[in-house]
C-alpha cells in the first residue's frame, strides 16, 4: 500500500547536550486535512517523543502554537500540510525570540512589555463608578473604536515577523502598543496619559518603520501596523498641542 | 536555562519579498533626495544668470542625466504610490459604526495628486502658449 509521506526538518535544540541547534528530519504520513501541528504530534507520539513545543487549543484562538513554518510566522494549527505538499515543511521557533528548548520560546519579554502598558481601564481619580451607579455605557460605535484591537490572542506571530523587533529588542512591539490601543480608544477609559509615557516614546511607536508584515501575519486580522501608525499621528498631535498650547496640559 | 539566541542574517531582507519591498522602499528616500538637490541647485543656477541656467539646460539634456531621471523617477513615484496606499491605516475615518473604506482614502490623494499636476501642467503649457501669464 502506498502512503505519500511528507518530509520535515525541524529546529532541535536540547541545552542540557548541545550548545549549538541542529535540525532534524522526520517523514510523516500526509493527510490532506492534517495541519503541521497535526504532524508535530505525531512525530511526538509515534517517532520522537522528546520533541518540545506549545500547543492548546489546536483552533487559532488560543495563540499557543505559533512557529515558523518555511520562514513565515504562522500558527501550526492553522498551516495545512496540502498547501506545502509535495515540499518538504521547515518548522523553527517563533523568531526574534531566544530559544528555551526546541521549538519553544523564551516569551518573558513579550508578557513585561503587555503588563507595561497597563491593560486595563483607569479612571481619573473621584472618576471611578460606584457599584451602585451601575454599569458604564458604551455605543456600538464606541465599541467599533477599539474592538478590532481587543481581537489579540497574544500569539507573537506580530514580533516574529518584525524585523525591527529582530535587532531592536527593547522596541515595545506591534501587540503591546496595539493593546494599548485598545484601552486608550475604549471610551471607559482615561488613562491615555499614563500609557503615553511608554507608547510615544522612542522605544514605543517610534521605533516602528511601518514594514506592515506584522498586520500581514497576525491571524485575527487585529491591524497592528495600523494601531501603531495612528498612535504615532496621536503622538505628532500631542506633541504640537504641548508646544502650542502648554497651559491646557496635555501629556507630560 | 541556557536559552539560545539566534543571530539576526546580515541579508534578512533578501529572504522574503515583503521585506524587500520594504528595504527598496525606504531607499526610494535617496532619490527623493536627489531631486530636492537637483531642484536646489536649478534654483541657485537661476539665481546665477541666463547663462548659467541654460548651461544647467543642456547639462540636464545629456543621456546620462537623463537616465538618471528616469530611474529616479520610477523610484519616486514608487515612493508616492506606496505612501498613498498607507494612508489608510493612518487616517482612520469612523462614521458610526462603519469605517470610511481604505481606497477612498487613498484614492483621495491620487485625486489630489491629479488637481495639482493638472494645475502645473497647464501653467506650464499656458506659459509656452503666451509667456506674459
Amino acid at each position: 500500500m502506498a502512503n505519500n509521506t511528507m518530509s520535515f526538518e525541524v529546529f532541535r535544540y536540547r541545552p542540557e547536550q548541545e550548545d549549538e541547534p541542529t535540525f532534524q528530519q522526520y517523514d510523516v504520513p500526509y493527510n490532506s486535512d492534517w495541519v503541521v501541528l497535526d504532524a508535530l504530534n505525531h512525530i511526538k507520539d509515534e517517532i520522537d517523543g522528546t520533541l518540545s513545543f506549545r500547543w492548546s487549543c489546536r483552533m487559532g484562538v488560543c495563540g499557543s502554537c505559533g512557529m515558523m513554518v518555511n520562514g513565515v510566522p504562522k500558527l501550526t494549527c492553522a498551516a495545512f500540510l496540502k498547501d506545502y505538499y509535495p515540499n518538504t515543511i521547515r518548522v523553527e521557533p517563533l523568531a526574534g525570540f531566544p530559544v528555551e528548548r526546541d521549538l519553544v520560546i523564551v516569551m518573558d519579554d513579550f508578557i513585561n512589555k503587555l503588563k507595561a502598558i497597563k491593560p486595563w481601564i483607569i479612571r481619573n481619580q473621584g472618576e471611578e463608578r460606584a457599584i451602585e451607579e451601575g454599569e458604564y455605557r458604551q455605543s456600538p460605535a464606541e465599541l467599533a473604536q477599539f474592538k478590532q484591537y481587543s481581537m489579540c490572542i497574544n500569539c507573537m506571530l506580530c514580533y516574529a515577523a518584525c524585523p525591527v523587533y529582530a535587532k531592536e529588542q527593547d522596541f515595545l512591539g506591534p501587540a503591546a502598543i496595539a493593546l494599548a490601543q485598545r484601552y486608550n480608544m475604549d471610551s471607559r477609559d482615561q488613562g491615555r496619559d499614563q500609557r503615553q509615557e511608554l507608547v510615544a516614546a522612542e522605544k514605543g511607536v517610534w521605533e516602528c518603520t511601518f514594514v506592515g508584515e506584522c498586520s500581514v501575519v497576525c491571524p485575527k486580522h487585529v491591524d497592528p501596523a495600523g494601531a501603531i501608525q495612528r498612535g504615532k499621528a496621536a503622538s505628532t498631535v500631542d506633541w504640537y498641542k504641548e508646544l502650542l498650547l502648554p497651559r491646557r496640559g496635555g501629556t507630560k | 536555562m541556557k536559552p539560545y539566541h539566534r543571530p539576526v542574517p546580515k541579508m534578512w531582507w533578501l529572504k522574503r519579498l515583503p521585506y524587500f519591498l520594504f528595504v527598496i522602499r525606504e531607499l526610494t528616500a535617496a532619490f527623493v533626495a536627489f531631486y530636492c538637490v537637483l531642484l536646489l541647485v536649478l534654483v541657485y543656477k537661476l539665481g546665477q544668470g541666463r547663462e548659467a541656467y541654460e548651461a544647467m539646460l543642456v547639462f540636464l539634456k545629456t543621456p546620462g542625466m537623463i537616465s538618471l531621471n528616469v530611474v529616479a523617477g520610477l523610484f519616486v513615484t514608487y515612493h508616492s504610490v506606496t505612501w498613498f496606499n498607507l494612508t489608510p491605516k493612518v487616517m482612520v475615518v469612523q462614521i458610526g459604526e462603519e469605517r470610511v473604506p481604505g481606497y477612498l482614502i487613498a484614492g483621495s490623494n491620487y485625486i489630489a495628486w491629479l488637481v495639482v499636476s493638472g494645475v502645473l501642467a497647464w501653467i506650464i503649457v499656458a506659459k509656452n502658449v503666451c509667456p506674459a501669464i
